[in-house]
This record gives structure tokens, C-alpha cells and sequence, in this order.
């Protein structure tokens, strides 16, 4: 089982469509072509030190993708702002990871859009 | 000086929380030690060999007076009463407990200062040129674009799990200070046609493998930064190497990839990238200009300053050595030494912190600056004031004059704090500062830059000092590798091993042979070491260093 972290705290997973998996070190500069008809894209996260993810939501989101981005795998509930504000709509984590840090530990950091530099400075 | 806006206040008070809350959740099994490590290490906290460490940052090396009787307090709160100055315009503490640092971190927030990403694989604590904003030979003071940085880089949501840190340096000024082409990216502030604009440099470093970073962009208008700061640090963090820690620095990256594929690739990050941007950045930017207004000058009569240069030896020495021309002839830059003969290069002590923020006060506009080169500076000081100043820092044992000269040395921690060391550095450059002292000869042998690494990290600069050393362990013992002809400055370069490295006793002898070499080889008094170094090269200096060697070739 898994839980899906968004900014209402924990929930069940309620998607059914099919997800395009990607791997932490894709180059999305080669999925252009791909994307056509996706709907929902899932980014691994083998560990939480491995920062591509974000950098790839971001890039997926310039290049105009509008479906449902997912963070899955390690990811920290302080780390739960920076998915967001990269691009995510929500993160998977595994029940281990859900009884360690438990949804209060997560919604401290549900309201990633205040006190955001980048947000600010790019206006 | 850049004043803290609400928006930033706010933020540093929730960043403090979090942290606070990180340490509970550490404890209370939340997060696992290889979780909290990275966490810890962007709000500059350290493990050291004996203990927790904090690195403050000063940014862009400004603090002002209340900044630094702060400092001065934590030192003596969770400290023991020092803290040291470091090559990357920090403050470390080490002897704070884990417990304590979320009130550090507090106290420091009541001045405007904290530590955030002063560690780990994030985008460091911008540095700049300590003599920003009164040196004569500058375009344009380089902090505010400084501050407008840190503003972009702190918490930036894809840059805080980098592959590996990454650092930034900015100049205003040809005559670079600030080590622009040994750091991931440097910036030198640059005219063309009238207009502002910025250099960009990409993948230099020190560590293991140094290099000297390339020019990315010659001419980036100034409105262009940030969008193109963000391509370079996307670029780097899908495209850097992630499987070997050594291999994961940028200049990595752009040495096994290419500068003009490096370039390709940023330029097209840049053009998705740049529309987002509104344009209110340079109204952030133009605001932070206004707050890094200079002060208004004091105009002074420069006759007790003559009488005092010309009645006084020992005033007249230290105004050799620690003063650097300002813009406003009366005026002078002024550097307090951090390396009295004998000392740790860097520590000072609580009350000596308070007294440089006392003189600043007084004297100095309220201004200080730290520099990479461990030294504390007062900016702008009327002429007129500096004998007063001389004295008042005499008093405190903060008026040696030996700035820029043999003993002006930049060491690392070493093997006296630092887990990764594998020798001693402190005590090697404080060996050098006390034997050049007793032979009275600093002052004839003028400028010659040491800088000493206790491990081929090279925390030290040795790669770029004109003399080098590096400290080894061979087999248990350490070893000294000297490395000559090294430069940080504008026509930066790496230096060359001389040979094989020396044991703990030999080392002295072996810079005094060197040194006693350059003496009989320059081309008069005005000629220095590194000049004379790059008119011989290196052979002569060889024979210096290894006599016997050279008798065992005659024989
Ligand atoms: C005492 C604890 C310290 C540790 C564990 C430490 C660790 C390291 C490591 C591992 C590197 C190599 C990074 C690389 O090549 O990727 C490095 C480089 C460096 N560190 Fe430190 N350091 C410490 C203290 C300091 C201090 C006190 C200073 C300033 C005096 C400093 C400034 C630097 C600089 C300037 C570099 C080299 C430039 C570059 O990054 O290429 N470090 N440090
Ligand atoms: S150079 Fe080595 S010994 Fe010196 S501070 Fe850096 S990591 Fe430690």
C-alpha cells in the first residue's frame, strides 16, 4: 500500500489512468515526442538526495505538460514544499515512510506558497 | 548596507522553526541520521572531529557592528568565546552542542544574519570582493547583485539536492579578489557600450582536481542573471555525474562534456526559461542598490595622518602593508591582520570582535568586511582618523602589519578540527609566521601569498598560493607538498608541484630556503616572489628546495 501526500494531508491513491513512468536520470529534453496523449507522469525518487526530480518536473512543466506530475518513491515531508513548488501535484510514499513522518509532519509544509524567493523575484 | 525586508524576516523565523523541528524529529526517530544529515547541512551545521560545528555566513562579507557584537555573543554564549574567519567569508563556530543551535540560529536572526546553505550540496553562501564599494579600481559595487543572488539561490526548491555543493563568487572589479575563476561559476561585473552587464565563469574549483573556470558569457545583461543563473544550475544538476562524489563537481561536467556543449545546452534552458521572468527582479535589484548606497564621506584634513606616517615607525609599517587606496583619496581601506605571529590565522576572540565593531562604529561608517583571505576590513576610514584607529587596535593586539607579507598565511582547520584532515595546518603556518618574525625579514621579502591545505581538499587555496602546501599522510607521517607559482587573482593559475613533499620539521627550513633563493634571485626590491618566480620558473627554486639532490646529480 501507498499513500499520496497532497496539500490536504494523506489520502488513498483515487488515479486510474495510466502513468508514464521516468526514471530519475531522464533527460526530458529527448520526451517531447512522447508526451502526446500522456495524462499523468510519475517521477521516481530512488533517494531523497537525489535532487533530479525536481528539475525534471520543472523542465516537464516548461515544455507545456498540464496532466497530473507525481513524485514517488523517498521523498522527506521537508522536502514536501520544494516538490510542489517545482511542479508536483502530489507525492507517493511507502507505509514505512507514512508511519515515520505522519500527515501533522506533512501539512507543516502544505502551504508552500508563502515565503517563496523564487515566486517573488520572478513575478 | 542591505537591511532585511519583512518578507526576508518572515522567512529566516519559519526557516528557524523548521529546523528547530528537524532537530526534534532527529531525535524522536522522524527522520534517520542520513536523512537529517543533508538537512542539518543546509542550515550550516557540521559534525566535526570532536564535535558539532556551525558556519555562519556573513554574506557578501558585510557585516555591521551590531552583526558582529552578535557574533561576538554566541561566541561566548555556546562557544569559548572565538570563532574563526574562513576563506568563503563564513564564521565557524566549533564547539556548540546540537541542542543549543536552533537558539544560535535565532540569536543570529535577531541581526539579519543565519546559515542557511553555508553546507552541503546547495548553492553556498555567495561571496565577493571584500573592498566592494570603496575600492578605487572598481565598475560597480558588486553586493547588491550579491544579495540579489542569495535572495534567488536560499531554499530554491530544484537546487537543494544538487549532485555536489556549488559555489558562487562576484567581483565589480578588473583587479579580481574575490578567486572568481576557482569557483563553480564567478562573475565580474563588466561595461560594454554603456551598459551594466555581467561575465560569466563556469567551472573552476580547487579540491582534487583543480581547475580554472571558463568564460561561459562574455556580456550577459545585468536583467538576464537570474533566468540564466537557473539554466546553468538545471543544466548542471540533470547533467552532473552522480555516481562518483569525486567526479560531481561542475567543472566535471564542463571538462568531460565541453564548454560549448555546456553553453548549447544553458542557452536553451535560457530561452524557456527568461520569458517567466516579469521583470520585477530588477526592481527587487534596484531597491537593494539604494540600501548599498555609500556613505556620505567625511572630507578631513590628511596633516595628522602625515605627522603621524612620518613621526611613527611602527604606524608608518602597518600603513605600508594594511592600507589599500579608496576611491576618495581621503579616505583609506583598511585590513586588520587575523594572523598576529603565532596565532591560528582567522580566530578571534569575543573581545577583539567587540572591538572591531567599536572602531567600526566610531570610525568606519558602521561597516566591516570579512575577507577570503581571513582578515577583517574596515572599508572606508577618513585619514585623518587612522592613527587614533592604529593605536585603539594596538591596544588589542589587532594592529600587527603584516598584510599580504609571508606571514599573512590562509590555513585550513586541519588535523586540529577537521574530520577529513590528514595533517596539520594551523600549527605549520603558525611555525612560518613566528620564524620569518624572528628573522626580521617579512618586511624586505614584500609580498608573497602561503596558503596551506591539511588535504588535498584544498579548503586551504594552496592551488592558488604563490607558495603552496599541501599536508599528506604518508604511511602515518605527514608530509608537506609544496606547490609554487600559484595565483588567485586576475590571471589566476594553478600552481606546480616542486617535488617531493617534507616531514613536519623540514617544512620551516624548506620555505626558508625557498625564500632565501628568491632573495639573491629577483631583479631588485620592487620584483616579487611570484614575478620573480614566473620570469625563472621553476628550476632554480628546485635547487633551492632539494640541495642535496642537486649534489648527488653534480657528483
Ligand atoms: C572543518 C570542516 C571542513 C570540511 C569537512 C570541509 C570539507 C571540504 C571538502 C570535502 C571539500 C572538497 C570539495 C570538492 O572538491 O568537491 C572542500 C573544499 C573547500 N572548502 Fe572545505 N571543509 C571544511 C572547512 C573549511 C573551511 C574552514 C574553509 C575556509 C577556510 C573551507 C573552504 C573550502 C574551500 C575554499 C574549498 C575549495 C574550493 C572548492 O570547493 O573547489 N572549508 N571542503
Ligand atoms: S582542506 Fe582538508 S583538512 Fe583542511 S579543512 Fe578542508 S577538508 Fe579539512
Amino acid at each position: 500500500m501507498t499513500t499520496i501526500v497532497t496539500d490536504a494531508g494523506f489520502g488513498p491513491d483515487t488515479e486510474t489512468g495510466t502513468w508514464l513512468d521516468l526514471a530519475s536520470d531522464t533527460d526530458p529534453a529527448g520526451l517531447s515526442f512522447q508526451l502526446d496523449g500522456v495524462t499523468q507522469i510519475r517521477i521516481a525518487f530512488p533517494s531523497f538526495a537525489d535532487g533530479r526530480g525536481f528539475s525534471i518536473a520543472r523542465r516537464l512543466r516548461l515544455m507545456g505538460f498540464e496532466g497530473r506530475l507525481r513524485a514517488q518513491g523517498h521523498v522527506l515531508a521537508d522536502q514536501y514544499a520544494m516538490a510542489r513548488r517545482s511542479g508536483f501535484d502530489d507525492i507517493e510514499i511507502d507505509d514505512d515512510m507514512a508511519a515515520r513522518q505522519p500527515e501533522d509532519q506533512w501539512l507543516a509544509r502544505a502551504e508552500w506558497h508563502a515565503h517563496n524567493y523564487q515566486a517573488r523575484l520572478r513575478g | 548596507m542591505y537591511k532585511y525586508s519583512e518578507f526576508d524576516t518572515a522567512f529566516l523565523a519559519e526557516r528557524n522553526a523548521q529546523f528547530r523541528a528537524q532537530v526534534e524529529r532527529r531525535i524522536d526517530g522522524s527522520l534517520t541520521e542520513d536523512e537529517f544529515k543533508p538537512l542539518r547541512l543546509m542550515n550550516g551545521v557540521y559534525l566535526q572531529l570532536h564535535a558539532y560545528m556551525l558556519r555562519v555566513a556573513i554574506p557578501y562579507g558585510t557585516l555591521n557592528s551590531a552583526q558582529m557584537r552578535q557574533l561576538a555573543v554566541l561566541a561566548e554564549t555556546w562557544d569559548k568565546g572565538y570563532g574563526h574567519f574562513t576563506t568563503r567569508q563564513n564564521i565557524q563556530y566549533n564547539w556548540p552542542k546540537l541542542n543549543d543551535i536552533p537558539d544560535m540560529l535565532d540569536a543570529l536572526a535577531k541581526v539579519g544574519l543565519h546559515a542557511i546553505q553555508t553546507s552541503g550540496n546547495t548553492i553556498r553562501n555567495v561571496t565577493a570582493d571584500h573592498f566592494a564599494g570603496a575600492a578605487a579600481d572598481e565598475i560597480a559595487d558588486p553586493r547588491p547583485v550579491a544579495e540579489l543572488i542569495r535572495q534567488w539561490s536560499t531554499d530554491h526548491p530544484e537546487f537543494q539536492f544538487l549532485g555536489r555543493k556549488f559555489k558562487i563568487a562576484i567581483t565589480g572589479s578588473d583587479n579580481d579578489r574575490a578567486v572568481i575563476k576557482a569557483h563553480d561559476i564567478g562573475l565580474q561585473i563588466v561595461e560594454q557600450g554603456g551598459e551594466e552587464g555581467v561575465r560569466v565563469i563556469v567551472g573552476g574549483g580547487l579540491g582534487r582536481t583543480p581547475m580554472i573556470g571558463k568564460v561561459l558569457r562574455d556580456f550577459l545583461p545585468k536583467a538576464d542573471l537570474l533566468p540564466y543563473l537557473e539554466s546553468v544550475l538545471s543544466v548542471y544538476n540533470l547533467l552532473g555525474r552522480r555516481d562518483n562524489k569525486y567526479k560531481a563537481r561542475i567543472k566535471i561536467t564542463v571538462h568531460e562534456n565541453g564548454i560549448d556543449d555546456i553553453r548549447n545546452r544553458v542557452e536553451r534552458q535560457f530561452a524557456q526559461i527568461k520569458p517567466l521572468f516579469s521583470g520585477v527582479d530588477q526592481d527587487i535589484l534596484a531597491g537593494i542598490e539604494e540600501a548599498f548606497a555609500p556613505p556620505a564621506l567625511r572630507q578631513t584634513s590628511a596633516r595628522a595622518f602625515e605627522a603621524a606616517y612620518t613621526n611613527d615607525p611602527v604606524f608608518r609599517s602597518w600603513a605600508d602593508t594594511n592600507l589599500t587606496p579608496h576611491r576618495d583619496p581621503g579616505h583609506a581601506i583598511v585590513t586588520i591582520s587575523l594572523k598576529a605571529h603565532g596565532a591560528t590565522p582567522g580566530d578571534a576572540s569575543a573581545s577583539q570582535m567587540r572591538v572591531m565593531a567599536d572602531l567600526a562604529e566610531r570610525y568606519a561608517y558602521d561597516e566591516l568586511r570579512i575577507s577570503h583571505e581571513q582578515n577583517v576590513i574596515l572599508p572606508h576610514v577618513a585619514k585623518a582618523d587612522l592613527p587614533a584607529l592604529h593605536a585603539a587596535l594596538k591596544e588589542a593586539e589587532l594592529g600587527t602589519a603584516n598584510v599580504g607579507l609571508i606571514s599573512d598565511i590562509i590555513a585550513c582547520p586541519g588535523m586540529d578540527y577537521c574530520a577529513l584532515a590528514t595533517a596539520r595546518s594551523i600549527p605549520i603556518a603558525q611555525e612560518i609566521a613566528t620564524r620569518f618574525d624572528e628573522l626580521k625579514l617579512e618586511h624586505e621579502i614584500g609580498e608573497l601569498k602561503i596558503k596551506i591545505s591539511g588535504c588535498i581538499n584544498a579548503c586551504g587555496h594552496h592551488h592558488v598560493g604563490h607558495i603552496g602546501i599541501l599536508g599528506l599522510d604518508r604511511a602515518g607521517v605527514e608530509n608537506y607538498q609544496i606547490t609554487l607559482g600559484g595565483d588567485g587573482g586576475t590571471d589566476a593559475t594553478i600552481g606546480e608541484r616542486a617535488g617531493p613533499g617534507f616531514s613536519a620539521e623540514e617544512i620551516v627550513p624548506a620555505i626558508e630556503r625557498l625564500v632565501y633563493a628568491y632573495l639573491d634571485l629577483r631583479d631588485g626590491g620592487d620584483e616579487h616572489f611570484l614575478q620573480t618566480y614566473r620570469r625563472l620558473g621553476l628550476a632554480p627554486f628546485k635547487a633551492a628546495l632539494y640541495p642535496d639532490h642537486q649534489r648527488e646529480k653534480a657528483a
